[in-house]
């Protein structure tokens, strides 16, 4: 039988706001267990949340980048249950009425054509802390530095057909909220984690087959790996004429398998209600229309802008959006060079990104500013600079001793071109090897190369060397 | 030292202590005095800060000496045990906060102290304040001055008969659905339930969180506006609280008298009223008509659904908000358990008393899947129904008048064992929450030697309006000047 996948995602981003949800906690990453969680977030008696207009910002800001509609009236809701990192026995979080409602987002496919996903909605909820099970002997340790930091948490209808689309939309959303400037996106550190609903269905059926939900999918490859493994072991339990048990799963990356989690299942009636401490979020249109006027240029635009004006091609424009950093750098580059776009992005592509990886940097830590990179690019355009001596003024960019010009000013790197300078130099060489001149001239042109290369050793690599080879090559035949 | 200091009022001592009459540390010692007398008559006290209030008392003199007071500098109060007062234990009345002591102060205390006021100790209430009676404190009921076998009413109990037996002349209490007034009624004191969202939630340990407010128990009404003036205002870390001006409260109540017209219900005098209770209220309406207000016969149809509205709104917050104590990070905590499971049941099930769980049994049940819409929801719409009604009301009348409660103090004991017995006595003081609306109770008379309340309820932010009415009526009757017997100087 043929087997359709059916998949939706639920990414818990993690917004970047300057404190947490509901206190003035800070909500540095890294800190020393439990020196970022104040009363409010240690759930003390008698302590009330109070709502950061900052996470409310950025929500509405995803809601508008993906043509969701927000809601002009909201509703935080308490979800109740018990667990020692849970202080309050309750996460405030949004049920009934989600700040955003109703948006979409395409992904491309690999036929080159498009497909849309639409995004259920998006709601403001609190993190809650970590449970640490090791070096207590015995005991459970409880940090609470995470309780209370905001996320958003974006479900999708399951709209997806595979793990490579499941995967195309995980990255796309994550190249969204970093271009809002919304989430860092760092997903070591947890700020952008991802659930899968993941069912299959025969070919050509309407019904949703039984789903499984998938957890600890904390990589856009271990999204694609575990639904991957997961498809093909629902088909297999279905070819068995097995049931699929709607449950949840964790994903070993370690044995790229999932298994089922246990102990959370038996009691999931959260109780929700609105909660009486926090009244509902009003936005009026004219919070939302600041906002829309505040959004960055989006990816999808920004893709094809530079298709359009750089002349990349859509590969080429993909890679490059996909990361903000990459996208700025190069435009600065393309744009303060006067070669060719695709010049500033084979400088990007080769020496760039080689020297970022030999160094494992991101580009935002590169050595080379952009600047300086337009500035080398239009010294070897206008023949300042030999190719081959471009390579070398990179490097010592790289290597932090000046800029462009004052690089090539120190190290004397300009490209010799004066035809007086190159013939005294030539005759020079012609003068030194009169075998190989006489070896030319009895018709065995290849010494010529022999010639070429004496001159260029004698100049140290600055003269041109087409007109090296042309003055060599005229020498030799006038004598 | 004067004679007859616990026959002052709040504004008299404050007046007192400007005047230089005498000095906070002499009026602190004297209230201290009077809770060793009396206090294990009543049991009105979990906390006495004997040390902390006599440091204050001696900055406070220090203060009036340099003419830096503020309006309460030097006056003893108490707050009741709900509130957090920092390096000091906050109990709510329970076992599961026995061993707490917050690290921060609430916003009221905080006002207060601010205000000048010394805080000489920690009032006695029902458990987590759910009760009519005090008798679900951990720390044993509190009994009532005018007579010992019976309840001072609650959950403000302590506060009520702290001040009603003058150890104290004034405190803070809490009202969620009468909690305030009921024991005011009931200890012949005036209890003050402002708007919701009048005065901060923040530090308050929290029962109900859409019906909780805060308020005074004082000898007059004039004794609480010149609290409240203190108390109330907006709170940002409150985000429920009213971000609206506080009127000048003490010097609203002493402008001349307007008339107005006060609603009478009649389903406040129906079968349930005892007689000599019916009658003291409606002899406290003459005094009003004296005055020359305009007495009007209303109805609010929706009455007898305030209780049930009332008992599955209030339990189903509650359900929620005591799911903190848990024993993780502070409160009771139970030793000697196998796993994550047995910790949450024993330690629960050791801190809370019985009235505590049931109210957190029913509030979970009402909220639960296949529950909620029947339940909670249902609920929801009728408090809105009855809200409705309420300004509907409002918008023919200035104030409403009836009885507080409708007998006065029971027995200890006459009704542990019936809950909704002891429900239904907070028939009359239940609705003016649901709406969030202001509301007091001032003595209005003496039914078999107990003293009984007269109720006032008045719109939105009225406060001032509803102080005046009580002020005039106080400046018309003594029933607020009485002391219950062997509370007297005399009795020392």
């Amino acid at each position: 039988m043929e087997w359709e996948v059916v998949v939706g995602l639920e990414i818990h981003v993690q917004l970047s706001t300057e404190s947490k949800i509901f206190s003035g906690s800070s909500v540095r990453y890294g800190a020393p267990a439990n020196t970022q969680a104040n009363l409010v977030d240690l759930g003390y008696p008698g302590v009330l949340p109070v709502l950061n207009q900052q996470a409310v910002h950025m929500a509405i800001k995803f809601g508008l980048a993906t043509q969701s509609e927000i809601s002009a009236r909201s509703v935080f809701a308490r979800k109740n249950y018990f667990y020692p990192d849970l202080p309050k026995g309750y996460q405030i979080s949004q049920y009934e009425l989600p700040i955003v409602r109703g948006g979409h987002i395409n992904i491309s496919l690999d036929d080159g054509g498009n497909k849309t996903i639409r995004i259920t909605r998006a709601h403001l909820e609190e993190d809650a802390g970590k449970s640490l099970h090791d070096d207590f002997h015995g005991l459970s340790g409880i940090d609470l530095n995470r309780a209370g930091i905001p996320l958003l948490e974006i479900v999708s209808e399951p709209d997806m057909r595979s793990a490579l689309e499941a995967g195309r939309y995980m990255r796309k959303i994550h190249t969204l909220v970093r271009y809002l400037g919304i989430s860092d996106g760092n997903m070591q550190e947890g700020s952008f984690r991802c659930d899968a609903n993941a069912s299959v269905r025969p070919k050509n059926e309407d019904k949703l087959g039984v789903r499984t939900e998938l957890k600890n999918l904390n990589s856009f490859r271990f999204v694609e790996k575990a639904i991957d493994f997961e498809v093909e072991r629902q088909i297999s339990v279905l070819e068995d004429n097995g049931q699929v048990v709607q449950e949840t799963r964790l994903y070993d990356s370690e044995k790229n398998e999932t298994r089922p989690m246990r102990g959370k299942e038996e009691a999931n009636d959260y109780r929700y209600f609105p909660d009486p401490d926090l009244l509902p979020v009003v936005i009026d249109k004219n919070l939302i229309d600041q906002l829309r006027r505040e959004l960055p240029e989006l990816p999808d635009d920004k893709w094809e802008r530079f298709v359009a004006e750089y002349k990349l091609s859509p590969s080429e424009a993909s890679v490059l959006i996909s990361n903000q950093a990459s996208a700025d750098y190069f435009e600065v580059v393309a744009e303060a060079s006067s070669g060719s776009a695709k010049t500033a992005l084979n400088w990007m592509t080769g020496s760039l990104a080689a020297a970022l990886n030999r160094e494992d940097l991101a580009i935002e830590k590169s050595k080379v500013d952009p600047i300086d990179l337009a500035t080398l690019i239009n010294r070897a355009e206008d023949g300042t600079l030999s190719s081959k001596l471009a390579k070398t003024v990179f490097e010592a960019l790289w290597e932090g001793e000046g800029t462009t010009d004052e690089i090539i000013q120190t190290r004397q790197l300009q490209q010799i071109t004066d035809s007086n300078a190159i013939e005294n130099l030539v005759e020079k060489v012609i003068g030194a090897h009169p075998e190989q001149a006489e070896q030319f001239r009895s018709g065995k042109n290849k010494v010529l190369g022999f010639f070429v290369g004496q001159v260029m050793k004698a100049c140290e690599g600055k003269a041109n060397p087409e007109q090296v080879n042309s003055i060599v090559r005229s020498m030799l035949k006038a004598q | 030292m004067e004679k007859e200091i616990n026959k002052k009022t709040l504004t008299q001592l404050a007046e007192g202590l400007r005047q230089g009459q005498f000095s906070s540390e002499e009026l602190t010692q004297y209230y201290l005095e009077r809770i060793d007398l009396f206090n294990g008559k009543i049991n009105a006290f979990i906390t006495v800060t004997r040390e902390e209030a006599i440091q204050q008392a001696r900055a406070a003199d220090k203060a009036l000496a340099a003419g830096k007071s503020g309006p309460l500098t030097g006056v003893p109060i108490a707050h009741k045990d709900i509130f957090c007062t920092r390096g000091i234990k906050t109990s709510c009345g329970s076992k599961m906060l026995d061993n707490f002591i917050s690290p921060y102060d609430a916003t009221v205390v905080k006002r207060l102290k601010d205000a000048g006021a010394i805080m000489v100790g920690k009032t006695n209430m029902d458990e987590f304040a759910m009760g009519s009676s005090n008798e679900t404190s951990f720390y044993g009921p509190v009994h009532n001055p005018w007579d010992h076998d019976r309840v001072p009413g609650g959950s403000s109990g302590g506060s009520a008969a702290a001040v009603a037996s003058k150890l104290v002349s004034a405190a803070t209490g809490t009202d969620t659905g009468g909690s305030i007034r009921q024991p005011a009624a009931f200890s012949g004191v005036t209890g003050v339930k402002p708007t919701y969202g009048r005065v901060s939630r923040y530090g308050m340990v929290a029962f109900a969180s859409s019906l909780d407010q805060a308020g005074t128990l004082t000898q007059t009404a004039e004794d609480a506006a010149l609290l409240l003036e203190s108390m109330a205002g907006f709170d940002r870390r409150d985000s429920t609280s009213l971000n609206e001006p506080v009127p000048a409260y003490y010097d609203a109540i002493h402008e001349p008298w307007q008339n107005l017209t006060i609603g009478v219900p009649d389903n406040f005098f129906d079968e349930g009223l005892d007689p000599d209770n019916a009658q003291a209220v409606k002899d406290a309406l003459k005094i009003f008509e004296k005055l020359g207000a305009k007495i009007k016969d209303v109805h609010l149809d929706h009455l007898d659904l305030s209780v049930p509205v009332y008992y599955v709104v209030a339990p189903a917050e509650a359900s929620s908000n005591l799911s903190r104590f848990d024993g993780v990070r502070f409160g009771h905590r139970s030793k000697n358990v196998k796993n994550l499971n047995e910790f949450y049941m024993q330690t629960r099930g050791e801190g809370f008393g019985a009235e505590v769980k049931r109210r957190i049994l029913t509030g979970t049940y009402v909220l639960s899947a296949g529950y909620y819409d029947a339940y909670y929801l249902q609920a929801q719409k009728v408090r809105k129904l009855i809200s409705n009604e309420f300004m509907r009301i409002f918008s023919e009348v200035d104030l409403l008048a009836g009885p507080t409660t409708p007998t006065p103090a029971f027995k200890i004991g006459q009704k542990t064992d019936n809950p909704v017995e002891m429900y239904l006595n907070d028939i009359y003081t239940i609705g003016a929450p649901l709406a969030g609306l202001p509301a007091l109770s001032v003595p209005c008379g003496l039914v078999q030697g107990l003293p009984v309340g007269l109720q006032l309820i008045a719109t939105h932010l009225d406060e001032a309006r509803l102080l005046k009415a009580a002020h005039y009526f106080q400046k018309e009757t003594d029933w607020h000047l009485h002391i219950p017997p062997g509370y007297d100087e005399r009795e020392r």
